[in-house]
């Protein structure tokens, strides 16, 4: 006989059939009913503290594990508390699946209690969204869901399910095929295309690989090293693709852009091609597009064909899965068998990298400085941690500083730049791989957002670490103020004593450590790797006057990077 | 220069929604936009006119969409192009014979009378209604309901459709 459920158990046994093991939540009132049938599934919920947070958890989970995140929460407030967390996800392509409670279909549009259209506030804010209008509908409507979020360009999917859809009776059954005939995204590249990229490729005198996260995405990072070392093209790797290509290939030119090193982001000045592969020409890369790489012929290989030719004209498009399209470039490649000479271009680059190292000095008796913190980490994990950073100054040093070797061991927000990210994040990407040590790497204005999530990692016995990069300020805010603004200060500083986030960890139950000299940051963080049972925060008290270098102001020409504050106010008396 | 784009759309609630959302967000703006039912029920057909030079985007975009099924963009006169007008225009007595005159050349038809005024209903290609409402003009408009563009490719393979995968 046909299995009779209410449409709260058909919603939890639809997310268990898509083999979710664990969601991150809060309940509420139209919510109610789905939190009954938790009780008896395997599925593991993790009780956030504020919904936001419990949004950037599952992305954080889902970059650490590459497998789609689940997130739940109730109707109104807890759905635009959600929103962040879901636009942070659709900036950065994470594969989500968010469901949040509404109030019944009969009171939709009254203002009833805890309302909020949902549905529409969510609409640009997530690759696609359904508001369920019957129970019957629900095991259709996850699969669709968990589809939408895992394929093609990757991303948010919210359902939003009313109250009494949960309540009403469903005769069970599996979902039935996917039924989208508008969505078909492309797997394989053209194959005139392919082969119009492999000979520009030979073609080029300075080459340069562009990646970014989509080859992350697609899981493409093999099959990426193979590409490079084949053709011998160097790489740089943008925020979202760290790790993507180990740090320490000679190939790898690091980060470029707006924080990027010298060599990475003058290397794509001068290329005269931009073999680009899952990334999109953002801002923060290009500085001013007028200026940015004028010299170079693209080649964009992407799965979203509205990237293309969005921010730079592509010379050659290729529309496709990064791994697939991969795979095709690899085999024309070897099938033509051509071995352009890249040797002067190397030596260049390499010759950058020796003359414009990233640097900074650590003081012994002075102030600790944050990069020290980083490498002192990165030293005695070595490398072997995942990083979860939030947003602002200690991110563009994490991203400098730490060597990567692996993809989704980084983890933060790029192209929303939320503030608060870190610590929800590290939770999620805890619960996902419980077996690495997860260091989330947060500054002190990030932590005063989300630092709440502290008690969610506690509780729920999930023991990240943190370093509170302490500078008493908002930093990245305070630095531009220090140098577009005459150093007038506006709103950017923070208190110095207060949070004492040591205590403040202390009360989450968490271990809080709190130091203020460069001796003592090794011996803080090697207490912190040891204490496996309980989160740790170390709370560094850093330099406040620390700033991000090398750096091109916002709207500039990427050819004016300056390289310390000393050369950026050298060109400031020239100008 | 405007650009008259058929959007083919799965027949879906808020799909409307999501189509003025999209053009919204990405700072696409629209002329005019219709939509109404196809010979499948499964489907919508919108007719949309967008001013702007970003017509690759606005596509591309479109495409995105996940309830999207087929856009397409008609090059100038490869599409049946229709549009219906109501006009209210000023008429005393004295001038009626001549507006209604004007009107019977323009293929315009008088679909209510007042005392001082003729509403007129005119359907047709889009210069068909400019050029009597720019005839009317000299009487004086006192109302105009438009109700934007539908569009059908002409029954030649004319029309530059473009497929999910360009």
């Amino acid at each position: 006989m046909p299995e009779q459920l209410t449409g709260a158990q058909a919603l939890i046994r639809s997310l268990e059939y898509e083999g979710v093991e664990v969601v991150f939540g809060m309940p509420g009132g139209a919510i109610l009913k789905a939190y009954d049938p938790i009780l008896e599934s395997p599925i593991r919920h993790i009780l956030a503290r504020h919904e936001q947070g419990a949004g950037h958890m599952a992305s954080g989970y889902a970059h650490a594990t590459g497998r789609v995140g689940v997130v739940i929460v109730t109707s109104g407030p807890a759905a635009t508390n959600l929103l962040t967390a879901l636009q942070d996800a659709y900036m950065d392509s994470v594969p989500m699946v968010a469901i949040t409670g509404q109030v019944a279909t009969t009171s939709i549009g009254n203002d009833a209690f805890q309302e909020a259209h949902t549905w529409g506030m969510s609409m640009p804010a997530t690759k696609h969204n359904s508001l369920v209008t019957s129970a019957d509908e629900i095991p259709d409507a996850v699969r669709e869901a968990f589809h939408l979020a895992s394929t093609g360009r990757k991303g948010p999917v919210l359902i939003d399910v009313p109250k009494d859809v949960l309540v009403d009776m469903m005769t069970w059954h599996r979902p039935g095929e996917i039924n989208l005939p508008g969505y078909r995204p492309a797997v394989k590249g053209h194959p005139r295309q392919v082969k119009a990229a492999v000979e520009l490729i030979e073609q080029s005198e300075y080459p340069v690989l562009y990646v970014g996260g989509g080859v992350v995405a697609a899981g493409a990072a093999d099959e990426l090293k193979e590409f490079a070392e084949l053709i011998n093209v160097p790489m740089v790797t943008t925020l979202m693709a760290r790790g993507v290509f180990p740090d320490s290939h000679p190939l790898n030119l690091g980060m470029p852009g707006m924080h990027g090193n010298y060599t990475a982001t003058i290397a794509m000045q001068r290329s005269d091609l931009l073999i680009t592969i899952g990334a999109r020409f953002d801002d923060r890369i290009t500085g001013d597009p007028k200026h940015f790489a004028t010299g170079a012929k693209v080649i964009h290989i992407d799965i979203d064909p509205a990237e293309i030719s969005k921010n730079r004209f592509a010379d050659v498009p290729i529309v496709g899965d990064a791994k697939t399209v991969l795979g095709q470039l690899i085999a024309e490649t070897e099938r033509r068998d051509t071995h352009p000479d890249r040797d002067s271009w190397l030596a260049t680059l390499h010759e950058w990298q020796a003359t414009y190292p990233l640097e900074y000095d650590q003081d012994p008796g002075g102030p600790i400085q944050q990069q020290y913190v980083i490498e002192e980490l990165h030293r005695l994990t070595g490398g072997d941690a995942t990083i979860v950073a939030g947003v602002g100054q200690h991110q563009m040093w994490a991203s400098q500083f730490w060597g990567f070797e692996e993809p989704r061991r980084w983890i933060n927000s790029g192209g929303l730049g939320t503030m608060g990210y870190a610590i929800p994040a590290a939770v999620g990407a805890k619960v996902g791989t419980p077996d690495e040590i997860v260091f989330a790497i947060d500054g002190d204005g990030c932590f005063q957002m989300t630092g709440t999530e502290l008690i969610t990692a506690s509780v729920e016995n999930i023991p990240i670490k943190v370093a509170v990069l302490n500078n008493a300020s908002l930093g990245m805010v305070k630095q531009w103020q220090t140098l577009f603004y005459d150093g007038r200060l506006s709103q950017t500083e923070l208190s110095p004593t207060v949070p004492n986030f040591a205590m403040f960890a202390e009360a989450c139950g968490a271990v809080g450590i709190r130091v203020d000299r460069p001796d003592q940051v090794a011996p803080a963080l090697e207490e912190a790797l040891a204490i496996n049972d309980r989160p740790v925060l170390i709370e560094f008290i850093c330099d406040p006057e620390a700033m991000v270098f090398p750096m091109v102001p916002a709207g500039g020409s990427n050819d004016d990077i300056a390289l310390s504050r000393e050369d950026f106010m050298s060109r400031e008396e020239i100008a | 220069m405007k650009h008259v784009i058929a959007v083919l759309v799965e027949n879906k609630p808020g799909v409307l929604a999501r189509v003025s959302t999209m053009f919204a967000r990405r700072g696409f703006n629209i002329h005019s936009l219709t939509v109404g039912p196809t010979e499948d029920p499964g489907m919508s057909r919108m007719t949309v006119v967008v001013d702007g030079p970003e017509m690759e985007q606005i596509v591309k975009q479109l495409y995105k969409l996940v309830h999207t099924v087929k856009v397409t963009e008609f090059e100038p006169g490869t599409a049946i192009e229709r549009e219906i007008m109501l006009v209210r225009v000023n008429a005393s007595p004295k001038l009626r014979g001549e507006i209604l005159d004007a009107a019977r050349v323009c293929d315009a038809k008088a679909v209510d009378v007042g005392v001082t005024t003729i509403t007129f209903e005119v359907t047709g290609p889009p210069d068909r209604l400019a050029d009597f409402l720019q005839l009317m003009s000299t009487y004086g408009v006192t109302s105009l309901a438009k109700s934007g563009r539908i569009a059908l490719a002409r029954d030649q393979k004319t029309a530059k459709s473009q497929t999910k995968s360009a």
